[in-house]
């Protein structure tokens, strides 16, 4: 399995099925893993590099889960395809820098990766559509304790799992949740809700654009603390906060229809006729749109379209991904041209 | 500022909301926020655990142990705060007293809780025992029950001993 092959599916995470998917786009958890008695990557020689490359794969390609996955060494893949795999969520923007002692392990679905030599030695993630931490953490616990019987883990009783960043130190478990919060943003209650998930040790982000101003609404909620908490814990708090805000978002979503229901499908109308005659189209723009539509799909206003198609021309009209369907390098005039083109086709 | 509804009490809910077209500010109290429907207070203003979290350059304290140096990657806790990442993980136990206060203000703790990996599990155990077995053995050395201090001191040698051959990387 090459990088090609993922262009002709679509990533699980993407699917748009899954608990509270009308809301949370996708759930991930992850660990920071290291190996015992080697310095972290960031201080690692080359040969130590290369021995834990070489450690990480064969461990992982013998576990039961990631028997079939791709070993993809970056320095064999063009810059263009890494960043692919970054618009995926497959790795993270910093493991496409610096790539020569660098992998990356996919699963055939895409639910399951394994950065190797990024900050840590391993970052183990799961992926997967809708809003499921538990499930999402199961699948990740199961194969951290596959591996664990594999590779011997830089691991201290007071301390925990030993990370290259003391954010991540004890458990080394992230969970991070991406929802759609548009009705929050829509009646301007969302920095509201931005500053009291903060003082529950919750970090906030908008996936796509600066601070909380967010572009296509799309927020990622994360968990800061890692250490002092079991995992089941962390999990858990998370879980019971973000279903307050899915239902906070639900609320408000239920009273715009009431309210503002003319305003509403004038802006997925509008949404809908500038993508469908776009010639020229910005990534950013493209996405709020993108993200109107949605809103208006979610609450049965529009039915021209479909969630999953949704998702894909999300994904499809990303810099790297329009690169790789037209099989060339393009600038950023030629890619929104491209884009424009795309999406009018898939719009038709 | 007073609430927009009752007009007695302090506003402190501040509502903009888009009603055909039209936006309305509302500054509204508690109490006149929850009859409105905007019960947020109740849900997000909870806790205030990592209230004052700086990121971790401005929570580093200034030097003094600048130059203590990790015996087994050479880092010191210059170069760490220079980076924001540690050399190897037994940096963790050479920047010990800096690096408690640090993951406290993180993590508000500084000990781990929670997964412990199977091939260490054991070792893990062990020490515990470890602990066990040598308080029984000083309980019993002040008691004067010398036969059981010998015995307890056999299986706490038999355990050490095991620790050091074993966790070792081949």
């Amino acid at each position: 399995m090459n990088v090609d092959d993922f262009l002709k599916q679509d990533s699980e995470w993407l699917k748009g099925t899954g608990p509270n998917s009308n809301i949370v786009i996708s759930t991930r958890t992850r660990l920071a893993r290291n190996i015992d008695k080697l310095p972290f990557s960031g201080r690692a020689s080359k040969k130590e590099l290369e021995i834990i490359l070489q450690d990480v794969k064969d461990a992982a390609l013998s576990t039961g889960a990631l028997k079939d996955a791709a070993y993809i060494r970056l320095r064999d893949i063009s810059e263009v395809d890494r960043l692919f795999l970054v618009e995926r969520h497959l790795m993270s923007p910093e493991h496409a820098q610096d790539v020569e002692h660098k992998a990356l392990i996919v699963d055939r679905r895409e639910t399951v990766s394994v950065m190797v030599n990024e900050e840590d030695h391993l970052r183990i993630q799961v992926l997967q559509s809708g809003f499921d931490l538990k499930s999402c953490w199961h699948i990740l616990d199961e194969l951290d304790t596959a591996l664990s019987k594999r590779l011997a883990y830089a691991y201290s009783p007071r301390w925990g799992y030993l990370s290259a960043c003391p954010t991540n130190i004890g458990t080394g478990l992230r969970g991070s949740v991406m929802l759609h919060l548009s009705a929050l943003v829509f009646s301007g209650q969302v920095n509201k809700v931005l500053q009291a998930i903060a003082k529950l040790g919750l970090n906030i982000r908008g996936l796509y654009g600066e601070g909380t101003e967010a572009v296509g609404n799309l927020f990622q909620i994360s968990n800061q603390v890692s250490m002092g908490i079991a995992e089941e814990e962390i999990i858990d708090n998370m879980e019971r906060i973000i279903r307050q805000i899915i239902a906070r978002e639900e609320a408000i979503r239920k009273a715009i229809v009431l309210r503002n229901k003319e305003a509403l499908i004038d802006r997925v109308s509008r949404a809908f006729g500038t993508l469908r005659s776009a010639r020229i189209i910005t990534s950013n723009e493209t996405i709020a749109l993108l993200s109107a539509i949605r809103l208006g799909v979610d609450l049965g206003l529009s039915k021209d379209i479909d969630r999953k198609t949704l998702n894909e021309l999300f994904i499809l009209t990303q810099p790297a991904h329009l690169q790789k369907l037209e099989g060339k390098a393009l600038g950023s005039h030629e890619r929104d041209m491209k884009r424009a083109d795309l999406i009018r086709e898939k719009l038709k | 500022m007073q609430c927009d509804i009752c007009g007695k009490k302090e506003a402190t809910v501040h509502l903009t909301e888009i009603v055909n077209d039209r936006v309305t500010k509302l500054h509204l109290c508690e109490d006149c926020a929850k009859d409105k429907g905007t019960e947020m207070e109740e849900h997000f203003g909870l806790g205030d655990l990592l209230a004052g979290l700086t990121d971790l350059g401005s929570t580093v304290e200034p030097e003094i142990l600048g130059t203590v140096k990790c015996a087994s990657c050479g880092f010191t806790y210059q170069d760490f705060k220079k980076v924001g990442r540690l050399g190897c993980g037994e940096c963790y136990e050479a920047f010990k007293s800096r690096l408690g206060p640090l993951l406290k203000r993180i993590h508000g703790a500084d000990r781990h809780v929670g997964k412990v990996p199977i091939m260490v599990g054991k070792t893990v155990k062990d020490t515990k025992t470890l602990q066990e077995l040598k308080s029984k053995m000083d309980k019993a050395i002040q008691e004067e029950n010398f036969e059981e201090a010998a015995r307890l001191r056999d299986m706490i040698r038999g355990l050490e001993k095991k620790d050091e051959s074993g966790n070792a990387r081949p």
